[in-house]
């Protein structure tokens, strides 16, 4: 973990409730994608972690959903803005050990945003993935471009035209290994479905810290509650279990 | 004027600085040791233990306030044993100063049995007596919302040990003077004051309350001068020495609770939004004590009262 001032360079407006920031700084803690960073908002007392969606040495690119009054201010700051992080967060995706042939991406929503890290990363490795994207509506669509940029294939499913995203997944029964971001309950869909043997799954929560010291995002896993901050946020599928 | 004297003591035990980590925004040190070398501060005082294993309260358990926050974490630890097993071995690894022992409890029994266990741990120089968690419910007893119980559990640990033992008091009482001289009275070596405040925010989206402990306890800046001012009744009402702890989140703050009467300062929320504060803290107190015109920090505790 590493604090230092990352200065916004580039708002992009995504959808209607959607960002992209681009920031200038040192990524040099940043380590794997799916790992976190935590950001100091002027005026709010916690900090807003917020998932590393890319990374090069001396960038870092976040997407936010404006979900509050702290995420608006943050969208509407003026490029040149600095602002105190915590970088190098979290766990992040394992990326060895798989079988290319087996993967595919499930994100919904915001939750995409790690997974576009992690294609990349597959991608550079010769494994151009599999992504299945889920979104609200038509209009709530983000950020395709950029996947089909490092996928082989991108399949997009909308509540309001053709579905879920596990809708997608059962349709692809021999990709059985999930790499899977979103809300929770989609994180539950995902795991519950039958053909998928293994996966990593990226968790949320409220963090008051961000870097394991004050219990506030802990949840149930096998073998005992854990921080989702800092044994987390990725969970491999045998960790998992849900609370009924 | 020369160096400043940043050194003070807590009921015969010496603090090189009067910084103490508080309990509950630090873990068992092991997360902060990673950051920075942890020999810098006067103290630090480890998260709430009980006797046994306790996951806590369920989530969301945190939420944030206006200059504050809310937490519900339930005293999630991992029991006294496991601690004494596993993280004192670490903490003599990690910190060669004071540890302040925070004790959870649901019975006095449970409080005394704790402290047992507690005083043959060396590096534990002080019990810092949890009786003011919002958080957590122990049959229906407020151990530190009633000077009789809070009475009770002070004399039943300070039997069962020679550390010094400071009571942690709740400002979730109409007069906390009350709870402190039933505590001085029954034996109590000093007093650590204020815990969190009970506060609750409801989520306008799902008009439910964001805690799924439905209320938490309120932390940060904002309770500031409650503790500021709870300190300054306290130091009036009892001869102990107090740790003063509510809000801190600077150096500045640091030097004024001293003022309002205590011996050592905690700090808390502050810890989770800026992980090196602390450090940041015990290295710009010479300069506050010198535009005080201070030579020795310990000379502040109580100077607003004269």
């Amino acid at each position: 973990m590493k604090q230092s001032a990352f200065t916004l360079e580039r708002v992009r407006p995504l959808s209607v409730d959607t960002v992209e920031l681009r920031f200038s700084g040192d990524t040099s803690d940043i380590t794997a994608p799916g790992q976190f960073v935590n950001l100091a908002l002027p005026g709010r007392f916690l900090r807003r972690p917020v998932s590393v969606c890319d990374w090069t040495p001396g960038e870092l690119t976040l997407l936010v959903r404006i979900a509050g009054a702290g995420t608006r201010e943050l969208a509407d700051s003026p490029p040149g803005t600095a602002f105190d992080v915590l970088s190098g967060l979290g766990n992040g995706f394992t990326l060895s050990g798989i079988a290319p042939e087996d993967v595919i991406l499930a994100g919904g929503g915001i939750g995409i945003a790690p997974l576009y890290g992690l294609a990349k990363a597959l991608s550079r490795r010769g494994i151009r993935p599999v992504a299945a994207l889920g979104f609200r509506s038509r209009a709530d669509v983000f950020y395709l471009d950029e996947f089909r940029a490092v996928c082989d294939t991108v399949l997009v499913a909308t509540e309001d035209e053709n579905g879920l995203v596990t809708d997608i997944l059962r349709q692809h029964p021999s990709r059985r290994y999930v790499y899977c971001c979103g809300p929770l309950p989609m994180l539950r869909a995902v795991y519950e479905l039958p053909h998928l043997t293994g996966g990593q799954y990226s968790f949320e929560a409220r963090m008051g810290c961000g870097f394991g010291a004050c219990m506030g995002c802990s949840m149930p896993f096998r073998g005992g509650w854990r921080r989702i901050c800092t044994d987390g946020p990725v969970f491999a599928r045998e960790e998992i279990v849900w609370e009924t | 004027m020369g160096d400043v004297n940043l050194s003070v003591t807590l009921a015969g035990v010496a603090l090189k600085n009067p910084v103490i980590p508080a309990s509950g925004t630090f873990g068992y040190g092991r997360e902060y040791a990673a950051l920075y070398d942890l020999n810098i501060l006067g103290a630090f005082s480890w998260k709430g233990t009980t006797a046994r294993p306790r996951d806590g309260n369920p989530p969301p358990r945190i939420a944030e306030t206006p200059a504050g926050m809310l937490n519900a974490i339930g005293l999630q630890n991992p029991g006294i044993d496991a601690v004494i097993r596993e993280e004192v071995p670490n903490i003599a690894r990690i910190f060669d100063g004071p540890v302040i022992a925070n004790v959870g409890g649901f019975t006095v029994e449970e409080y005394a049995e704790n402290c047992r266990k507690l005083d043959a741990v060396e590096q534990c120089k002080i019990l810092e007596i949890n009786i003011s968690c919002p958080n957590v419910h122990a049959g229906g007893r407020n151990f530190g919302t009633d000077a009789k119980a809070a009475a009770e559990v002070t004399a039943a640990v300070r039997r069962v040990t020679r550390k010094p033992v400071f009571m942690k008091l709740t400002p979730n009482v109409s007069d906390i003077t009350e709870i402190a001289r039933a505590c001085a009275d029954a034996g109590a070596d000093g007093l650590c004051l204020i815990n969190t405040l009970l506060g609750m925010r409801i989520d306008l989206k799902t008009r439910r309350p964001v805690l799924a402990n439905r209320t938490g306890g309120l932390s940060g800046p904002a309770i500031f001068p409650v503790a500021l001012r709870m300190v300054w009744d306290v130091y009036e009402a009892v001869r102990l020495p107090i740790i003063g702890c509510g809000g801190v989140a600077s150096a500045e703050d640091v030097a004024e609770m001293m003022l309002a009467g205590a011996s050592a300062v905690e700090i808390g929320a502050a810890n989770l939004r800026d992980p090196y504060l602390c450090k940041r803290i015990v290295e710009e107190l010479p300069d506050v004590c010198r535009r005080l015109g201070v030579e020795n920090i310990a000379g502040l505790t109580g100077a607003a009262h004269e």
